[in-house]
Protein backbone atom coordinates (compact mmCIF):
# COMPACT_ATOMS: atom_id res chain seq x y z
CA UNK A 1 0.00 0.00 0.00
CA UNK A 2 1.29 3.32 -0.63
CA UNK A 3 -0.30 6.77 0.03
CA UNK A 4 0.65 10.63 -0.55
CA UNK A 5 2.20 12.69 2.17
CA UNK A 6 -0.72 15.06 2.28
CA UNK A 7 -3.10 11.50 2.56
CA UNK A 8 -1.03 10.68 5.33
CA UNK A 9 -0.94 13.92 6.99
CA UNK A 10 -4.91 13.94 6.53
CA UNK A 11 -5.11 10.58 7.91
CA UNK A 12 -3.24 10.82 11.24
CA UNK A 13 -4.93 14.36 11.80
CA UNK A 14 -8.32 12.96 11.65
CA UNK A 15 -7.59 9.85 14.23
CA UNK A 16 -5.32 11.79 16.10
CA UNK A 17 -7.79 14.73 16.63
CA UNK A 18 -10.79 11.70 17.39
CA UNK A 19 -8.98 10.39 20.37
CA UNK A 20 -7.96 14.02 21.45
CA UNK A 21 -11.50 15.29 21.56
CA UNK A 22 -12.68 12.60 23.45
CA UNK A 23 -10.21 12.30 25.67
CA UNK A 24 -9.90 15.74 26.92
CA UNK A 25 -12.91 17.20 26.86
CA UNK A 26 -16.43 15.83 29.15
CA UNK A 27 -19.21 17.26 27.15
CA UNK A 28 -19.95 15.79 23.26
CA UNK A 29 -20.27 19.43 22.40
CA UNK A 30 -17.19 20.72 23.02
CA UNK A 31 -15.43 17.48 22.61
CA UNK A 32 -15.92 18.01 18.31
CA UNK A 33 -14.99 21.63 18.91
CA UNK A 34 -12.12 20.53 20.56
CA UNK A 35 -11.51 17.76 17.62
CA UNK A 36 -12.22 19.74 14.98
CA UNK A 37 -9.80 22.77 16.46
CA UNK A 38 -7.00 20.25 16.45
CA UNK A 39 -7.44 18.49 13.09
CA UNK A 40 -7.43 22.19 12.04
CA UNK A 41 -4.19 22.60 14.01
CA UNK A 42 -2.42 19.63 12.58
CA UNK A 43 -3.08 20.18 9.40
CA UNK A 44 -2.95 23.91 9.36
CA UNK A 45 0.34 23.37 11.04
CA UNK A 46 1.64 20.91 8.41
CA UNK A 47 1.47 23.10 5.49
CA UNK A 48 2.38 26.18 7.63
CA UNK A 49 5.38 24.30 8.10
CA UNK A 50 5.56 23.37 4.48
CA UNK A 51 5.75 26.41 2.91
CA UNK A 52 8.70 27.55 5.76
CA UNK A 53 11.04 24.99 4.61
CA UNK A 54 10.05 25.23 0.76
CA UNK A 55 10.64 28.98 1.83
CA UNK A 56 13.94 28.10 3.78
CA UNK A 57 15.63 26.12 0.55
CA UNK A 58 15.00 28.32 -2.18
CA UNK B 1 -4.99 26.01 50.23
CA UNK B 2 -7.66 23.43 47.89
CA UNK B 3 -7.07 23.60 44.06
CA UNK B 4 -9.70 23.45 41.55
CA UNK B 5 -8.74 20.29 40.08
CA UNK B 6 -8.68 19.01 43.54
CA UNK B 7 -11.91 21.07 44.16
CA UNK B 8 -13.26 18.86 41.13
CA UNK B 9 -11.80 15.58 42.20
CA UNK B 10 -13.47 15.61 45.66
CA UNK B 11 -16.96 16.60 44.25
CA UNK B 12 -16.75 14.40 41.63
CA UNK B 13 -19.18 11.36 42.15
CA UNK B 14 -18.02 7.95 41.29
CA UNK B 15 -18.95 7.40 37.50
CA UNK B 16 -19.09 3.56 37.93
CA UNK B 17 -19.10 0.52 40.05
CA UNK B 18 -16.56 -1.42 38.05
CA UNK B 19 -13.18 -1.36 39.44
CA UNK B 20 -11.03 1.11 37.51
CA UNK B 21 -8.33 -1.05 37.23
CA UNK B 22 -10.01 -3.60 35.09
CA UNK B 23 -11.51 -0.68 32.95
CA UNK B 24 -7.63 0.39 32.59
CA UNK B 25 -6.51 -3.12 31.50
CA UNK B 26 -9.25 -3.65 29.30
CA UNK B 27 -8.67 -0.25 27.65
CA UNK B 28 -4.95 -1.02 26.73
CA UNK B 29 -5.74 -4.81 25.58
CA UNK B 30 -8.54 -3.84 23.26
CA UNK B 31 -8.97 0.01 22.29
CA UNK B 32 -12.12 1.12 23.53
CA UNK B 33 -12.76 -1.48 25.59
CA UNK B 34 -12.45 1.15 28.96
CA UNK B 35 -15.46 3.08 27.03
CA UNK B 36 -17.51 0.28 27.00
CA UNK B 37 -17.39 -1.38 30.03
CA UNK B 38 -18.59 2.18 31.36
CA UNK B 39 -21.29 1.88 29.06
CA UNK B 40 -20.23 5.16 26.82
CA UNK B 41 -20.95 2.96 23.67
CA UNK B 42 -20.45 6.03 20.73
CA UNK B 43 -17.17 7.08 22.03
CA UNK B 44 -15.56 3.35 23.21
CA UNK B 45 -16.78 2.72 18.96
CA UNK B 46 -15.03 6.34 17.69
CA UNK B 47 -11.61 5.37 19.75
CA UNK B 48 -11.80 1.57 18.80
CA UNK B 49 -12.42 2.40 14.83
CA UNK B 50 -9.57 5.31 15.27
CA UNK B 51 -7.02 3.26 16.80
CA UNK B 52 -7.39 0.16 15.02
CA UNK B 53 -7.55 2.09 12.06
CA UNK B 54 -4.26 3.67 12.08
CA UNK B 55 -2.44 0.60 13.50
CA UNK B 56 -3.62 -1.19 10.37
CA UNK B 57 -2.73 1.95 8.43
CA UNK B 58 1.12 1.19 9.80
CA UNK B 59 1.05 -2.27 9.18
CA UNK B 60 -0.19 -1.48 5.30
CA UNK B 61 2.49 0.95 4.66
CA UNK B 62 5.17 -1.79 5.98
CA UNK B 63 5.68 0.37 9.01
CA UNK B 64 8.33 -1.22 11.51
CA UNK B 65 7.18 -3.06 14.65
CA UNK B 66 9.55 -2.83 17.28
CA UNK B 67 10.74 -5.71 19.82
CA UNK B 68 12.04 -5.62 23.06
CA UNK B 69 15.74 -3.76 22.85
CA UNK B 70 18.13 -2.14 24.50
CA UNK B 71 20.43 -1.08 21.71
CA UNK B 72 19.33 2.34 21.29
CA UNK B 73 17.35 4.89 23.52
CA UNK B 74 14.85 5.70 20.52
CA UNK B 75 14.40 2.35 19.65
CA UNK B 76 13.24 1.43 23.74
CA UNK B 77 11.22 4.48 23.35
CA UNK B 78 9.88 3.41 20.17
CA UNK B 79 9.05 -0.42 21.81
CA UNK B 80 7.33 1.45 24.32
CA UNK B 81 4.81 3.17 22.35
CA UNK B 82 4.17 -0.45 20.81
CA UNK B 83 3.46 -1.68 23.45
CA UNK B 84 0.89 0.74 23.85
CA UNK B 85 -1.36 -1.37 21.65
CA UNK B 86 -2.17 -4.15 23.93
CA UNK B 87 -3.73 -6.95 21.84
CA UNK B 88 -3.11 -5.41 18.13
CA UNK B 89 0.76 -5.58 19.64
CA UNK B 90 0.66 -9.04 20.31
CA UNK B 91 -1.04 -10.28 17.67
CA UNK B 92 1.62 -8.06 15.17
CA UNK B 93 4.13 -10.22 16.81
CA UNK B 94 2.40 -13.18 16.69
CA UNK B 95 1.64 -13.19 13.24
CA UNK B 96 5.02 -11.13 12.56
CA UNK B 97 3.21 -8.36 10.89
CA UNK B 98 5.63 -5.46 10.06
CA UNK B 99 9.07 -4.90 8.63
CA UNK B 100 12.16 -5.90 10.72
CA UNK B 101 13.45 -2.40 9.40
CA UNK B 102 11.98 0.38 7.19
CA UNK B 103 12.64 -0.77 3.38
CA UNK B 104 11.22 2.08 1.59
CA UNK B 105 10.13 6.07 2.69
CA UNK B 106 6.87 5.80 2.99
CA UNK B 107 7.14 3.20 5.20
CA UNK B 108 8.49 5.52 8.14
CA UNK B 109 5.25 7.01 8.01
CA UNK B 110 3.83 3.51 8.92
CA UNK B 111 5.97 3.21 11.82
CA UNK B 112 4.77 6.39 13.49
CA UNK B 113 1.34 5.52 12.50
CA UNK B 114 1.77 2.05 14.76
CA UNK B 115 3.30 4.33 17.75
CA UNK B 116 1.18 7.13 17.89
CA UNK B 117 -1.65 4.10 17.47
CA UNK B 118 0.00 3.31 20.91
CA UNK B 119 0.51 6.05 22.69
CA UNK B 120 -3.39 7.77 21.85
CA UNK B 121 -4.35 3.62 22.73
CA UNK B 122 -2.78 4.71 26.31
CA UNK B 123 -4.52 8.54 26.50
CA UNK B 124 -7.75 6.31 26.04
CA UNK B 125 -7.41 3.89 28.87
CA UNK B 126 -6.12 6.69 31.19
CA UNK B 127 -9.42 8.36 29.91
CA UNK B 128 -11.77 5.45 31.13
CA UNK B 129 -10.02 5.02 34.10
CA UNK B 130 -10.61 8.47 34.69
CA UNK B 131 -14.59 7.94 34.11
CA UNK B 132 -14.24 5.28 36.50
CA UNK B 133 -12.94 6.76 39.51
CA UNK B 134 -15.05 9.90 39.29
CA UNK B 135 -11.98 11.77 38.12
CA UNK B 136 -13.72 13.46 35.14
CA UNK B 137 -17.63 14.13 35.11
CA UNK B 138 -18.65 12.52 32.19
Amino acid sequence: MTISHFGAVLLFSLFTSVVFGITQRSEPRMMIRFGAFCFALFVGGTIAASWAMWLIKH
Amino acid sequence: MTSNVQATARTAQKASTMPATLVLIAGWLIPGAGHFLLRKWIRGSLLFVSIVAMFILGIALKGKVYSPNTSELLDMLNFAGDLGNGLLYGLARLFDLGQGSVQIAVADYGTKFIVVAGLLNIISAVDAHSLATGRKAS
